[in-house]
């Protein structure tokens, strides 16, 4: 089974990403964290983010379109990087986002979500999947 | 938390922590088998206390400490008994360091160095094939008994069995826990290789409808591929391996059609390959490359995997290539199979002629004398050469040799339509 761990700034975080400079201590035993999934056999891919303010958002609304570039005012929600672990059980992948590191004094959520498979999706959704996206129909794990 | 959610906790952290708890017991009592048994009751304690206590902050250095707790009770009574001071005392000693329970003391090298101890002594050439692969999946896997017997299709009573006598083996052979050094290097790797390879194998040959412990046995080999390619990072042949394995994965959904039946290689859906473990295997292989072990059979065979994953179409396969792989692998393992496909490389290649050249050279080949495969090579070499009734034997004499009813049908499909295109040729040559 492929869990995606996905690390996030919790409810109760109160400082935006961009003021937050690199810790070297945190930032090695993220590293540590990296090396020994690695070590075990677990880690699948694992790839950081750019900081949100150098990315743009595409708002969808009223039936309009809108680009807005970064930086954004509103920086909460905004993740980091993933982990894509294989692991047996959803509980070995709990495990695992158990011994995720976390800066002192942070807030953070460290989410767990399978990734879908073909046995996941209805008939009837499978169906049109087939007909409208043959080519990536195909895919499917 | 439930006694239900903490046993499906328990199972996960003795999945992750159990190979490493057993590795460094068995660096302190020196057996195996014992280190396997203090771990278990450690285990036992933690299904006891947990569900209650809940699982603690770090349950790998926990289930450390009791079983080390065990280790040296053991040890002194053995003292007492024995009155082995001097010799014991040491061990003693070296029980009461402080036990590291942290992330850094997991990295610590001497943890690896413990558990690709004990992934040697698991592969140890005293030991059968069976016990090998058993005594493997049980230490450093961290199976149950009953999972390994589902997945090898054997009673489970079979299987505690073999690794009971296969712990017993080790003991009385006194197996030492160690790396095995110099010349012995070599050799012993390439059993750790062979049983890894063996279980991903036996997994990758199930077929739909087998229990789903069988595929596990794949991702079960590729965890162990993967552990061992970082405890032993300098070893080419570990990467091929490696490499190896995660291509093969890669092919896993796209190598049986809807009802379960196989579908060759050329003639898979190649948008269903895992491009992901293909990135992966060709990264172990490069990896191996860089170690100078571009010729190890593993890494060999890996490249031939290679050289179909880079091809986006089955006409894009660089057959040529391929043919020079099977050479070099010829030369280093010759073998009548790896023969055999190096003619097909060679007739992809160069065309039909060139291949059947080499097949013919095999019909004498004691070995091949069962084998469906190169009736069926052969046939369709023939075919492609216009010589439809030579063909037409071929394949009818391969559908009597293979086992499968699915590819029966499909070899006597074949000799029909030989037979058919004999019998035009026929026509057109008397008009």
């Amino acid at each position: 089974m492929r869990f995606l761990l996905i690390p996030a700034p919790g409810p109760k975080d109160a400082k935006g990403e961009a003021d937050q400079p690199i810790d070297e201590q945190v930032f090695a035993a993220y590293m540590k964290y990296n090396e020994e999934m690695q070590k075990a056999g677990v880690l699948i891919a694992s790839e950081g983010l750019q900081p949100g303010a150098t990315g743009a958002h595409v708002l969808f609304s009223g039936g309009k379109r809108t680009v807005v570039d970064g930086p954004f005012a509103e920086t909460k929600e905004l993740i980091a990087g993933f982990w894509l672990i294989e692991v047996k059980s959803k509980e070995e992948a709990i495990e695992w986002a158990l011994r995720c590191p976390v800066a002192p004094g942070s807030d953070e959520v460290l989410e767990i979500r399978q990734l879908t498979g073909a046995g996941d999706i209805p008939a009837e959704l499978r169906a049109i999947i087939a007909a409208v996206a043959p080519a990536w129909s195909e895919t499917f794990r | 938390m439930t006694a239900s959610d903490a046993h499906r906790a328990i199972d996960a952290v003795w999945r992750i922590e159990s190979a490493r708890i057993i590795a460094g017991l068995a660096r302190i009592v020196r057996d195996v088998g014992l280190a396997e048994e203090l771990a278990q009751d450690a285990l036992v304690v933690a299904l006891e206390r947990w569900p209650e206590s809940g699982v603690p902050d770090n349950p790998g250095a926990w289930l450390m400490a009791t079983a080390k707790h065990r280790a040296i009770d053991l040890l002194r009574r053995r003292t007492l008994l024995v009155r082995k001071h001097e010799a014991l005392g040491r061990e003693i000693e070296a029980l009461h360091e402080p036990a590291a329970p942290d992330v850094d003391a997991a990295l610590d090298d001497d943890v690896g160095d413990d558990l690709l101890r004990l992934m040697f002594s698991a592969c140890h050439p005293v030991l059968s094939s069976e016990a090998r692969v058993a005594l493997t999946l049980r230490l450093l896997g961290g199976l149950t008994t009953e999972e390994i017997a589902r997945a090898f299709l054997v009673p489970e009573p079979t299987v505690a069995q073999r690794i009971v006598r296969a712990k017993r083996t080790l003991a009385a052979a006194r197996v030492p826990f160690e790396v095995p050094r110099g010349a012995e290097l070599a050799a012993r790797l390439s059993s750790v290789l062979a049983v890894i390879y063996l279980v991903f194998n036996e997994g990758y040959s199930a077929t739909a409808g087998d229990d789903w412990m069988r595929p596990a046995l794949c991702e079960e080999a590729l965890r162990l591929g993967r552990i061992l390619a970082e405890l032993a990072p300098e070893e080419p042949e570990v990467h091929g391996l490696v490499a190896l394995m995660e291509i093969q994965a890669s092919r896993t959904r796209a190598r049986t059609g809807p009802s379960g039946e196989p579908v060759l290689l050329l003639d898979q859906n190649r948008a269903r390959w895992d491009q992901l473990l293909i990135r992966r295997g060709l990264a172990a292989l490069e990896r191996a490359e860089k170690l100078g072990g571009a010729y190890g059979p593993y890494a060999l065979q890996a490249a031939i995997a290679a050289c179909h994953a880079r091809a986006r179409t089955a006409s894009e396969t660089d057959w040529a290539r391929i043919a020079a792989l099977y050479d070099a692998l010829a030369q280093l393992a010759p073998s009548p199979v790896v023969e055999l496909n190096r003619a097909v490389a060679l007739a992809m290649a160069f065309g039909p002629a060139a291949g059947l050249e080499l097949v013919d050279a095999l019909t004498s080949e004691p070995s091949l004398k069962r084998y469906h495969l190169l009736p069926s090579v052969r046939g369709d070499l023939l075919a492609k050469l216009g010589r439809f009734d030579e063909a037409r034997a071929e394949c009818a004499r391969a559908a009597a040799l293979t086992h499968n009813a699915r590819e029966r049908d499909l070899l006597l499909e074949r000799a029909a339509s030989c037979a058919r295109a004999a019998r035009t040729n026929l026509n057109q040559k008397e008009r």
